[in-house]
This record gives structure tokens, C-alpha cells and sequence, in this order.
């Protein structure tokens, strides 16, 4: 449907209408200190081309490194088809056209993803995706409380191999709604969060317990043993998992007796290009007990008076439009186009496809770590099984390594350093599926020979290991 | 006219209470807000050992068209709910008065019982609210 602008005429009619002198008149109720007033940040408009340039000069401005970097969203191969397929003009909108009588397309192709997302992650039920994976967890945590009932403290473990970013996106959400997130030290030789260390917590009333595996190091997590002592104590279960992984690891649903139950989790691994930190989407999927605790739209499948069948909403009765300020979530909307782009990725690859991509990513990330470790600067810092991105530390200063790699547009991974300053020279290192032989050798060449500038040249001076 | 027994207390957010003989009182929802919400398709019920006070939302009711809170009508303990409605909602449709009851309080002052409407003072409310 086109979308035509109101014209001032149109403007002046419909204020003359209900008697108001201009739009400003519309907002008389918020008091002026409230307001926030002139946005003198804001650049005036531009014409096509005056923006087409300036974008192109943005987007060349990043370079297209040699991409060795995860930390929550990866460089995958998107087939060509996953685009081209998206951007028709029947799937053209970032908003989710939700009339039935109009939108039948859409609303299938929604359902086909819930579909893919719950077989993915092993559970009843996805809803039609969040903004993110860190809202996702948010959202994720305000289930739980919800959706435990037996539990009064809402208190939340949350354990520190849970992505730094989640964390805080969660905590300023959900710490003014009374619910305390109590963070978990992970073992600093595996990377992971013991299930002993648990143990003080037993006997205490916990409301949930959120696993990321594979977790931010890229490490694995002891899951099962994680969701039943998580569900012995009364807690529920978050999980937060990669899409990419599922292919291969064991499905939230599945783990321990009883399987965790809420998964969510950063979509854009699924056919979503990086770009500047988004847009990409959430998601998040439940067992059917909780499902009328979950945050968002649903799409089912119904028959019409013809017994055909049609696909519409469902289980809207909690959400805003009804429930007001009692609604399950304030987020009741969608990533509808990057949900179609995954959508189509997941058709395109199919279960074979993905695990393909999945062993792919698993064995270029071993290849790297073997490479750059042969220099003997560098080891793995942790002694756990990862999946596709892992730590290492460096015996020397990681900036100066880092500084001249970027001149070489070359993107060597993510810098722990401000996240987990106790880890030292902590580089988080990822090669997806796009990295070839030839990538990797390359990384290894600069590095060795970076490394060789910085120390004795000639006369390797015994590497200080901590 | 919706059915209104004359043996039951009311408030004015539609719930009903009925005295039993061990001094307990069961709750559940008025004939007439059953029909303004519709087929019922979700009860969510208290704990039991839950402490409800008059007036606080308790329980939710979903049906096909919205999700409404239930209030205490008065203040207690949660010592029974009616786990027969997980399986059957549409029983709050079918016998509001009777099967389809939500959950039973032990008081905490018997004597706010005496407080709340009889049938005669609903349908009366009931009449004023349709103005």
C-alpha cells in the first residue's frame, strides 16, 4: 500500500477539525521542563543524490576487512538468493502487515519461520522475533519471573560467560522492575561456568538460572548438568544459543532431564549481513507451559469458514492493545524483514546445509588457533571445547599487536580487555565459514612477523607466560 | 437480564463471593462478565497459601478477546483454587455460579463479607453501569 504524506492542507483541515490552532497544541499536556526541545544535532535534509554519496562514502569508509572477529555477530556466506528473495516488493517493509484479509504471505512466511526456530532449538514454541539478542534476554528475563510462580525473590544467576553487552542491556531493563541479576565467576582454565560453583547457592529461592553456550568465549558449557541443578532448585531455565551451533549441539529442549525452558538468542547469524551493529533480530522460543508468558506476536495456523487453510495472530489477549500497562511486554512488534531474510536463508541451506556451515566454521576456528599459536607469543587460553571463536592471550602488549594488523585491514578479533581486564592479553578469535586456508595464513604471516619487529629481532627472547 | 443469585455478594469489578459453612469464601465472576468477555480460553489462578487483599488482582481470566485481571473481593489466605479449569475454561462460561468458580479464601475479617453488595445492590449496579 503507497504511503502518502499529509499535506499541509490535510494538516490544517484535520487540526481546524478538532479545534486545535497547530501540532504543537497536540502536546500542551507535557509540561515544558519535560520536553526536550529544539534537536539542533540534526543536519537539514538532503536530496537522493546528496545522500546516496554520503552513504557510499560510509560504507566504503569501513573497508571490507579480513573480518577474524565475532563476539555476538558473524561474517557468514549469504547466498545471493536470501536478498533478492527479501527485498520483493510483497516482503518489502521492516513492519509486520498483520490484517489477515491482507497480509496472508507474510503471516505464512512467519509461521515458517516459528517453525524452523522451534525444531532449531528443540522447544514447543518461537514467537515471531524480538529486536535483538540482548532485549531478547531481557525479555527473557521478565518471562521467567513472570512465568515462576513459585518462586519470590526474582532472583536471576546470571553467569560473567554470559555476552558482556547482554548483560547490561538486561540489567537496565529489568533493574528498576525489582528483579536482581546476581552474576556468577566462571573457571578461569576452561572458560566456563562450573556447576560446582553453583553450590552456595542451593537451599536459596532462585527464579531462573540463563546459560549461554556456546558462551561469549566461544566455549562450551556443561548444560545438562547446568538445567538440572538449575531446575532442582525450583529455577527456570534461559538459554541463549546460537543459531549456527544448533546445527550441531544439542537443542536448549533437550538438555538434562528436562530441557531449559526459554531460549533466545542474536538471530543474525541466519542471513543477516553485518553492518555497524545492526539492524539484526532476536529470538525466542518456550516451552508450550510458558507460552502465555511470552513477550511479542505469534503466528498460527487456522482454517477459514471454507476449511481452508490461513494463518493469522494468536494469543494476543496479553499484549498492549488490550492489557495496557499490564501487558506481558511494552515490545509487541517484530524484525519482520531480517525474520524474512532468515527465513529464506534457513530454506536455502536446510538442516544439512547448516551443520555443513556449522563443522565449516568449527574446523577454520581450530585451524587458526593451531596457526597462530605455532608463534610462541600466543596460546589458547582456555582448555575447554569451543565451537567457532575462542580465546587467546598474547606475551605482549595485545594493542600494538591489534594497531598494525588494522593497517593491514585486517579485523584480528575482539579485545577482552575491557570487559575482563583480569584475563590480560585476552583476543577473542573467530573464523566463520568465509575464512579460507589462504585467510588464515595470511593473519599468521602479519602476525609472526609483527610479533618478530616487537621482540629481539633474530635472538627470540624466552616469551614471559604468565 | 444476567443471572444474579440473591444467596451471593458482589463488587463492583464483577466478582462474586459466596459464605460457605467452614467460613471459607469461594470467588468466581459475575453471569454478566462472562458474557462481556466472551468464550474464556485461559484461567490463571492464585497459589494456594497466597495472602489476598480486598480489591488486588488475583487472578487473570483470558478470553478470546482480552485478559482481565480478578479481584479479591475480600482480604485472606488462598486455601483451594479450581485446578478443574486448566482443562475446561469455557466452564467459567457455561456455570459462572457454580462449577466455574476460580478459588476459595479463608478470611482474614469475616465481617468485610457483610460490606459487599447483595444481588439487589448489583443489579442495581449493573443497571447504572449500562448508562
Amino acid at each position: 500500500m503507497p504511503f502518502i504524506p499529509h499535506t499541509d492542507s490535510d494538516i490544517r483541515e484535520m487540526l481546524a477539525t478538532i479545534g486545535a490552532g497547530d501540532i504543537e497544541d497536540l502536546f500542551d499536556e507535557i509540561p515544558e521542563g519535560l520536553r526536550y526541545g529544539e534537536l539542533s544535532g540534526i543536519p537539514k535534509g538532503m536530496t537522493e543524490q546528496e545522500i546516496s554519496r554520503l552513504m557510499m562514502e560510509r560504507a566504503e569508509a569501513d573497508g571490507r576487512p579480513l573480518c577474524f572477529m565475532g563476539a555476538g555477530a558473524y561474517d557468514h556466506h549469504i547466498p545471493a538468493a536470501v536478498w533478492q528473495i527479501t527485498t520483493r516488493g510483497e516482503f518489502y517493509s521492516a513492519y509486520t502487515p498483520y490484517q489477515a484479509e491482507a497480509s496472508q504471505g507474510t503471516l505464512q512466511l512467519i509461521y515458517e519461520y516459528q517453525t524452523m526456530m522451534a525444531g532449531l532449538t528443540g522447544l514447543d514454541v518461537s514467537n515471531a522475533s524480538m529486536y535483538d539478542g540482548a532485549s531478547a534476554l531481557a525479555e527473557a528475563a521478565l518471562m521467567a519471573v513472570r512465568g515462576n510462580r513459585k518462586s519470590k525473590s526474582n532472583r536471576i544467576l546470571v553467569p560473567t560467560t554470559v555476552h558482556p553487552a547482554y548483560r547490561k542491556t538486561t540489567r537496565t531493563i529489568v533493574d528498576n522492575q525489582g528483579i536482581e541479576l546476581v552474576e556468577v565467576p566462571y573457571c578461569s582454565e576452561g572458560g566456563n561456568t562450573v556447576p560446582d560453583s553453583l553450590k552456595h547457592f542451593e537451599g536459596e529461592d532462585i527464579t531462573a538460572l540463563v546459560i549461554q553456550h556456546p558462551n561469549f568465549f566461544g566455549i562450551l558449557e556443561e548444560v545438562d548438568e547446568l538445567t538440572d541443578w538449575a531446575h532442582r532448585q525450583g529455577a527456570l531455565v534461559i538459554a541463549i544459543v546460537n543459531p549456527t551451533s544448533l546445527a550441531l549441539l544439542k537443542p536448549p529442549g533437550e538438555w538434562g532431564e528436562n530441557g531449559a525452558d526459554i531460549a533466545c538468542g542474536e538471530g543474525q547469524p541466519l542471513g543477516v549481513p553485518l553492518a555497524a551493529g545492526g539492524p539484526y533480530f532476536g529470538f525466542m522460543c518456550c516451552k508450550q507451559a510458558l507460552v502465555r508468558q511470552m513477550p511479542g506476536r505469534i503466528v498460527g495456523r487456522t482454517v477459514d469458514r471454507d476449511g481452508l487453510d490461513g494463518y493469522t495472530l494468536t494469543l494476543q489477549a496479553r499484549e498492549q492493545h488490550i492489557r495496557r500497562s499490564k501487558a506481558t511486554s511494552n515490545i509487541c512488534t517484530n524484525q519482520g524483514l531480517l525474520v524474512t531474510a532468515a527465513t529464506i536463508y534457513m530454506s536455502l541451506l536446510g538442516a544439512d546445509g547448516l551443520a555443513r556451515v556449522a563443522r565449516a566454521c568449527h574446523a577454520n576456528t581450530r585451524a587458526l588457533v593451531e596457526k597462530l599459536t605455532e608463534n610462541e607469543y600466543v596460546e589458547p587460553l582456555f582448555n575447554r571445547p569451543c565451537f567457532h571463536e575462542t580465546v587467546l592471550r598474547f606475551s605482549l602488549p595485545l594493542a600494538d599487536v591489534m594497531r598494525p594488523l588494522f593497517a593491514h585491514n585486517l579485523l584480528p578479533g575482539y579485545d577482552l580487555s575491557t570487559d575482563y581486564p583480569e584475563l590480560g592479553n585476552a583476543l577473542l578469535v573467530c573464523a566463520t565459514e568465509t575464512r579460507t586456508a589462504a585467510d588464515i595464513e595470511l593473519y599468521a604471516d602479519h602476525l609472526n612477523r609483527i610479533i618478530s619487529a616487537q621482540t629481539v629481532a633474530g635472538c627470540p627472547v624466552k616469551p614471559k607466560m604468565a | 437480564m444476567s443471572n444474579i443469585p440473591v444467596d451471593l455478594k458482589y463488587v463492583k469489578t464483577h466478582e462474586w463471593a459466596r459464605l460457605n459453612d467452614d467460613g471459607s469464601v469461594t470467588v468466581g465472576i459475575s453471569d454478566n462478565a462472562q458474557e462481556q468477555l466472551g468464550d474464556m480460553v485461559f484461567v490463571e489462578l492464585p497459589e494456594i497459601g497466597q495472602e489476598v487483599t480486598a480489591a488486588e488482582a488475583s487472578a487473570v481470566v483470558e478470553s478470546v478477546k482480552a485478559a482481565s485481571d480478578v479481584y479479591a473481593p475480600l482480604s485472606g489466605e488462598v486455601v483451594e483454587v479450581n485446578e478443574a479449569l486448566a482443562d475446561s475454561p469455557e466452564t467459567v462460561n457455561q456455570d459462572a455460579y457454580g462449577e466455574g468458580w476460580l478459588f476459595r479464601i479463608q478470611p482474614a475479617a469475616a465481617a468485610e463479607l457483610e460490606e459487599l453488595m447483595d444481588a439487589e445492590a448489583y443489579e442495581l449496579f449493573l443497571a447504572s453501569e449500562a448508562h
